[in-house]
């Protein structure tokens, strides 16, 4: 048995209840008509896909049926944290390279973090998201 | 005043209404009730069901107008009025369920839109699509254990909470109006299925089935 917190619901609820729905902070460029096709290509189909730290979206399917994020490494499939849609993450590939602790979390020496967690990916799409 | 039109989806004339359960036909199960039961189970057919969705605040000012207890919004919580005949339940951050005895649910309706006025919100009868079981009796809570990964101990599952959840492989409402009473509530697809499964866990434990009569 494996437990989610979700932030709506304000516990933990069974994993068979959530579905996961991909990477979060995808913000939708503002006018898509003035997108190239590269640009709008790379907002539809490319994802990333980090060794490390990757914040996703999940929805709590058979409970409130409310979307909110996840934050979690790759690699040991651990849940770091979780909070709801229009929020940001507290902690970050970067949070944790900069050896911040997040509860009892730490990074890991040598990991291999990618953009797509960065605190710069995270801040580009501030405001924009819903 | 809102300008929603709205009719009265289950009229006062003679016109048969089924349960979702009447399918399964519960009066002959109740005819092998257990002498000595572990588990009552009994189908309260026919209730008023309403989803309103909203703003909290906006939904509690019309629901205290109209219905005399405040909106519940704690997560999973679950408020009955003064008598106990009709209840509101959180579902989700603008999402209540509401239910009511049974001709009820169109007059409260009405008087719900005429206190909202035109203020942002959506209210559905969806009495028909679906249908509550109660389960008491001593061991009603190790039927609960079987059927769902939900933590059913009464430390965590108090009277006065309810939540959507799984129940066997189907998802149900699943609530605790007071220390003695369970109630599902059940999707009409899902009735049958899940009433089955409840005769098939509960049989281990001595089950009687109450059957409305119609
Ligand atoms: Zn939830």
């Amino acid at each position: 048995m494996f437990h989610i917190y979700c932030p709506y619901c304000e516990e933990h609820r069974e994993e068979e209840e959530f579905h996961a729905k991909g990477q979060a902070h995808i913000a939708r460029p503002a006018d898509p008509d003035a997108c190239s096709d590269a640009e709008w290509g790379d907002y539809l189909f490319f994802r990333d896909n980090p060794r490390g730290i990757h914040h996703e979206l999940w929805v709590h399917a058979v409970g409130c049926r409310k979307f909110f994020n996840i934050t979690r490494h790759t690699v040991t499939y651990a849940i770091l944290e979780t909070y709801k849609m229009g929020e940001q993450p507290t902690i970050t590939a970067e949070s944790l390279a900069r050896g911040e602790k997040a509860g009892n979390v730490q990074a890991a020496s040598g990991g291999q973090q990618t953009v797509g967690a960065s605190d710069a990916a995270v801040a580009s799409v501030k405001g924009a998201q819903a | 005043m809102s300008d929603v039109r709205m009719f009265d989806s289950r009229p006062a004339t003679a016109v048969d209404a089924e349960s979702p359960l009447a399918v399964s036909n519960l009066a002959e199960r109740a005819r092998r009730s257990a002498a000595d039961p572990g588990v009552t189970l009994r189908e309260r057919a026919f209730l008023g069901h309403l989803i309103l969705r909203g703003g909290a605040i906006v939904l509690d000012e019309a629901v205290r107008e109209v219905l005399g207890v405040s909106l519940p919004a704690r997560p999973g919580a679950l408020v009955h009025d003064a008598d106990g005949e009709r209840s509101i339940q959180w579902l989700s951050p603008d999402e209540w369920l509401v239910i009511v005895p049974e001709g009820e649910a169109y007059s409260l309706e009405k008087r719900l839109r005429d206190a909202l006025g035109d203020a942002h919100f959506a209210i559905v009868d969806v009495s028909g699509g679906q249908t509550l079981v109660e389960l008491s009796g001593p061991r009603a809570r190790e039927v609960l254990m079987k059927s769902t990964p939900y933590d059913v101990h009464p430390r965590h599952f108090p009277a006065g909470k309810g939540v959507t959840t799984i129940f066997g492989k189907a998802t149900a409402i699943l609530r605790r109006p007071d220390e003695d009473r369970w109630e599902l509530v059940l999707r009409r697809s899902f009735a049958d299925y899940c009433y089955r499964w409840l005769v098939d866990a509960g049989e281990e434990y001595g089950l009687a089935v109450e059957a409305s009569g119609r």
